[in-house]
């Protein structure tokens, strides 16, 4: 008896599956999607993409961007006779082996007409070959590898610096402003901080006394410790992330480095409050970082304060560039381009102020203006230092 | 134990499970059965039915992804399954098949797409044979931690050295060529469309047969599905052989099947060069249709991943590694909203699955049959022990 | 990619400074005192089960999230030194081994005990083993979202968040310069963790060693079945080994979060690895094998850091790892447990 109703379960399904295919293949053919009316200004159902990560060990980014997508969605919806855009989620868990999959899910929906993202680099390499094959815009907020913009891509943006016009900075900050001659340049062999050193090492020239590599998620620097005593530099500039920047901060200073003698210059993927939980409060003093962004307070309008309303937090790294990128492609619904091909054509023409700069961007997708600025650790808080003069 | 009366679940003698019923089919009946199957898969991205299909990842990259962790899990399957090998560090020849393919396809060279592959898959048999000679002597555990160690250390020097590139990686990775008749694809197939359970034929989105362009995953697919069943026809093959006979042996007593006259290093090689073989060709796969790869994507934790596909599904059995892929690869895409919890679900599943149903979800079929040789021989004997077995 | 050529990884690292050879020597001991103690619990479960406990390394997480949670209920601040910052750091010993002892008991109930009552094969008891140290680090590193359900969000804040980050451990004990030779210097925090941690494997060592129970398990590792027969009750000795390994791993934890100063969800993974690397290389099941294994992967380490760059240290130890399984694969001082030697 049992195994009867075993075999009948499946051959049940099967002939319910075959009714349901039979019944209805025969007849249209039309797509149900909205975005073919051509008529109306406003299509229904139109979205943008945000494209990182949100959840697994890189969510923090991630979070930051999305939320400073998100709110630049609400406050544009929330507009007299705004056309109404949803914002939908791709998250890659900064995986590039996630990417595929979600590019060509984004590229699939016709109802998204453009990308805020993706986040990273090394996603950034596989999705972005995906969406410019479809013609589908990409800002991304963060990913800053000099190379990105070299691929052709013709969907490629970028609404920050990148590294090529931070590393020289990095350089003429810390022999100039600091006058420092003996620079010891650390990386963390990532993509983003191993490709910043390089930049940095190249421009410092002479000044620097020797490298170094270390792993992310590396906890233990004392080699690296002893062989910077060892080498008697005045200065540490390390590329990489906050994680572990922090923990070699705290490891100079706890083997007796004080900033005084040498003194600790890192990067824009280490200017976020986890350096300073990273390094102690005490040993976090003094830290210098680049950062090819305006501090907040530069900023016009009310961003920091309806980014603290929303989120309940201080807009963080990257948050700022996320509302930028978001701000672009709304202003280009808003304009009427409300196919992918007309968005495309309104970015490359964009030119209007944001949040963290003068917004337009040259023919490879580069940002045309670029400001690098330090950063300082002052009783536990990253504050602005001055704006650091193009060489 | 318990004691619970064996009497009323054991079966009695007439009684035929679902898989004696399917031995006893005639051939072509089977022949046909199985062709059904393999069509229901060929179709399946493009059939993208309502419950399955990935609300939040394109459907057919998703399933080239779990065709790719399939041919893993069969890679795997062999040197765990078969030749009871713990290899922790089974992403090392993963990396290796995507790296050869990058390295000598976009990087330092540029050869053509097929020769790439067979490239990638040499040099992996290579590696698990160089890896494999020294270590399989020394003790089980032992050998686990070894792998671990090895795939570590392949990963760390892909991202240190300055001729792999390092953490960018490599990107413009060859795709497999098309086979087109005068630039035209061979043929078409349309998707369907889904509208709650009314499906409709979306002629305006097609699937080109062998024409592997950037935005549509499903001729992967199929490609990767192909390389699978001519996988598991070889598998098939080797377990019925001397080969399989041979390792069932070593990995049941190796002290007796020493003494019995197998080789058995030679054969624990063997297995091991065979995993190497497909797990090498897995990630060739996966190079050619990421375009770019770099060293974060092979950790530790993918190994880990491959570990829990072959286990959950049931060690041995090549249709319980297949499972096993499914579950590791298309549940978490499928219910993207839990993707936090994941590695969590993950745990728990490996837990209970060893503690309660250590033959995984499909027992190999030596498993049952010892099972059901135990029930009888308690039978026999009127007592529980054998039910233990 | 305009760039300087980075170093090779084998270029010759110039002629090393004394006190650089002093300093590299120095923390690698202290790092590697720290391997070797938690290294314990890895050798003790082998020494006694003959399995590798993988869920070991989320003992040890969990043992220094007690520490930092400790530090923060306590309100301590950084550096405030006097007795009091002695009192706290001894309540936060106490916070980690405890957590860390809970932890590798649950473990030993529900990751082994079944599977040791069926006398499954040891590749089972791995995968469990797997199994449970996946469970127990992501549920670290989901605390938050478990905070949330659990309508705990506002009483939790600072312990929970943010939950895949650092979390920093406040040292209240000052960090002093004891000794400065031409460079080569020697920091108070260093040296009390490294006497700290040879204090504790030598109290475990006599305890194994003299007392009862500690008979019990020496007796357990030689030989379980006579062990038996003469009236050891293994269940409670296997209960012991667990509950030792983790009271030593939540004492390690401590001393790496003085040493390091943060710790991570999945921190656990890679210094288990290095632990684990420490028993085998000193002969597992031999507790001073341990502390020797522990301390010969710190200073090599450290060396290695020093000759090929620090992005190679971690090849470094897994390649002395396989070296040694390869030629020795009893390890520096063999394996026993039960022999008179341990």
């Amino acid at each position: 008896m049992r195994s009867i109703v075993k075999l009948a379960t499946p051959v049940a399904a099967a002939a319910l599956l075959l009714t349901a295919c039979g019944g209805t293949t025969g007849g249209s053919t039309e797509e149900p999607s909205a975005g073919a009316s051509s008529g109306s200004s406003c299509p229904e159902g139109l979205s943008i993409g945000f494209f990182g990560a949100l959840t697994g060990p890189d969510a923090n980014l991630g979070v930051n961007i999305r939320n400073g997508v998100d709110l630049a969605v609400t406050q544009h919806n929330a507009q007299d006779g705004a056309c109404q855009v949803a914002l939908e989620e791709y998250d890659s868990q900064g995986l590039p082996d996630q990417a595929t999959g979600l590019a060509t899910q984004a590229v699939r929906d016709e109802n998204v007409l453009g990308v805020v993202g993706p986040a990273f680099s090394g996603e950034s390499r596989v999705a972005d070959p995906i969406f410019a094959e479809a013609g589908l815009v990409g800002i991304t907020p963060s990913a800053t590898n000099p190379s990105l913009a070299e691929q052709g891509w013709e969907t490629f943006f970028r609404v920050l610096g990148n590294d090529a016009t931070q590393g020289p900075a990095a350089a003429s900050y810390i022999t100039g402003t600091l006058g420092k001659q003996k620079v010891y340049v650390v990386d963390d062999a990532s993509e983003y901080g191993k490709g910043l050193a390089d930049l940095v090492r190249a421009d410092l020239g002479a000044a620097k006394v020797k490298d170094n590599t270390v792993q992310k998620g590396q906890t233990d620097f004392s080699a690296v410790v002893a062989d910077i005593r060892a080498t008697g530099a005045d200065a540490v500039f390390f590329g990489g992330y906050y994680a572990e920047a922090g923990l070699l901060a705290k490891q100079m200073r706890d083997a007796g480095l004080t900033s005084e003698q040498v003194a600790f210059v890192s990067d824009d993927g280490a200017k976020d409050n986890g350096f300073v939980t990273a390094a102690g409060q005490a040993a976090a003093e003094g830290t210098v970082f680049t950062c090819p962004c305006l501090p907040p307070d530069q900023a016009e309008g009310t961003f920091v304060q309806d980014y603290t309303d929303a989120y309940g937090t201080a807009p963080a790294t990257y948050s700022a560039e996320g509302f930028d990128a978001a701000n672009i492609l709304l202003d280009g619904i808003a304009d009427g381009s409300t196919t992918r091909e007309d968005l495309l054509e309104f970015v490359k023409g964009y030119d209007e102020a944001g949040v963290t700069k003068q917004l337009t961007f040259d023919d490879k997708g580069e940002p045309s203006e670029i400001s690098v600025w330090a950063y300082k650790v002052e009783g536990g808080q990253i504050v602005a230092d001055q704006e650091i003069p193009a060489s | 134990m318990s004691t619970s009366t064996t009497s009323t679940t054991s079966p009695k003698p007439e009684r035929r499970t679902l898989g004696e019923r399917w031995a006893d089919l005639p051939k072509p009946v089977k022949i046909v059965v199985w062709l059904a199957v393999a069509l229901f898969f060929y179709a399946l991205p493009l059939l993208n039915p309502p419950l399955l299909s990935t609300p939040e990842s394109d459907f057919g990259s998703v399933m080239f992804t779990v065709a790719s962790y399939a041919l893993v899990a069969l890679g795997l399957n062999i040197v765990l399954g078969y030749a009871g090998l713990l290899d922790l560090g089974y992403v090392g020849f993963y990396a290796i098949g995507a790296y050869t393919v990058g390295v000598f396809g976009s990087l330092h060279g540029s050869l053509p797409f097929w020769l790439l592959i067979v490239l990638a898959v040499c040099i992996s048999t290579a590696s698990g044979l160089l890896l494999g000679a020294p270590t399989l002597r020394v003790r089980g555990d032992y050998l686990a931690i070894v792998t671990l160690g090895f795939g570590e250390i392949i990963r760390l020097v892909a991202l240190n050295s300055e001729w792999l590139n390092q953490s960018r990686g490599i990107q413009d990775i060859p795709r497999p060529p098309d086979i087109t008749i005068g630039g035209e694809p061979v043929f078409e197939v349309p998707r369907l469309l889904w509208d709650g359970l009314t499906a409709t034929v979306d002629l305006g989105n097609t699937s080109a047969f062998l024409e592997f362009g950037l935005l549509d995953g499903v001729p992967y697919y199929w490609l990767a599905l192909s390389v699978i069943i001519l996988v598991l026809l070889g598998d098939v093959l080797l377990q019925d052989s001397r080969v399989g006979r041979a390792w069932e042996a070593t990995r049941e007593d190796e002290e007796a099947a020493e003494l019995n006259g197998v080789p058995t290093f030679r054969y624990k090689l063997l297995a091991f060069a065979m995993g190497a073989f497909i797990g090498g060709l897995s990630g060739a796969l996966f190079a050619a249709r990421q375009g770019a790869i770099n060293p974060e994507t092979f950790t530790v934790q993918l190994s880990m991943l491959f570990l829990a596909a072959v286990v959950v599904g049931g060690q041995g059995n090549r249709w319980g590694a297949l499972v096993g892929a499914a579950v590791v690869a298309y549940l978490p895409e499928r219910f993207r909203e839990f993707a936090d919890f994941r590695v969590v679900v993950f745990g728990l599943l490996l837990l209970l699955l060893a503690n309660f149903r250590p033959q995984g979800l499909l027992p190999p079929r030596r498993a049952r049959r010892a099972q059901r040789a135990g029930k009888r021989l308690a039978e026999l004997e009127g007592t529980e022990e054998g039910a233990r077995a | 990619m305009p760039g300087t050529s980075p170093p090779s990884p084998l270029e010759p690292n110039r002629v090393v400074p004394l006190s650089t050879f002093l300093n590299l020597t120095f923390t690698g001991l202290v790092v590697g005192a720290i391997y070797g103690l938690f290294a314990l619990g890895y050798t003790l479960v082998y020494g006694v089960l003959r399995l590798i406990n993988f869920a070991h390394s989320e003992v040890f997480m969990w043992g220094s999230f007690a520490a930092v949670w400790m530090m923060t209920l306590l309100n301590a601040r950084a550096g405030s030194g006097g007795p009091a910052a002695v009192l706290y750091l001894l309540l936060a010993l106490l916070a980690a081994m405890a957590v860390s002892g809970a932890v590798a008991l649950l473990v030993e109930r529900v990751a082994y005990r079944r599977l040791r009552e069926k006398k499954s094969p040891p590749l089972v008891a791995l995968i469990s083993a797997i199994g449970a140290s996946f469970m127990l680090s992501e549920i670290m590193g989901l605390r938050d979202r478990i905070a949330g359900w659990l309508n705990l969000d506002g009483v939790l804040g600072d312990y929970v968040r943010p939950a895949r980050e650092n979390t920093q451990f406040v040292n209240p004990l000052p960090n002093a310069t004891l000794l400065d030779v031409g460079g080569f210097q020697v920091r108070s925090t260093q040296l009390i963790v490294l006497v700290a941690a040879l204090a504790m494997m030598i109290a475990l060592e006599q305890f194994v060693r003299r007392s009862r129970l500690g008979r019990g398990v020496r007796a357990v590792s030689q030989d379980a079945e006579a062990a038996a027969l003469m009236g050891v009750d293994q269940k409670r000795v296997v209960q012991l080994t667990f509950l030792l390994g983790g009271l030593m791993a939540g004492a390690a934890a401590l001393l790496y979060l003085m040493h390091i100063g943060v710790t991570r969800y999945n921190v656990g993974f890679i210094l288990g690895i290095k632990a684990f690397t420490a028993a085998v290389l000193g002969g597992i099941g031999n507790i001073r094998g341990a502390l020797l294994g522990g301390l010969v992967l710190g200073l090599a380490e450290n060396y290695g850091s020093q000759l090929f760059g620090s992005a190679w240290k971690d090849v470094v130890s897994f390649l002395l790892l396989v070296v040694v399984l390869l030629f020795r694969p009893t390890g520096l001082l063999g394996e026993s447990l039960g022999k008179a030697r341990a």
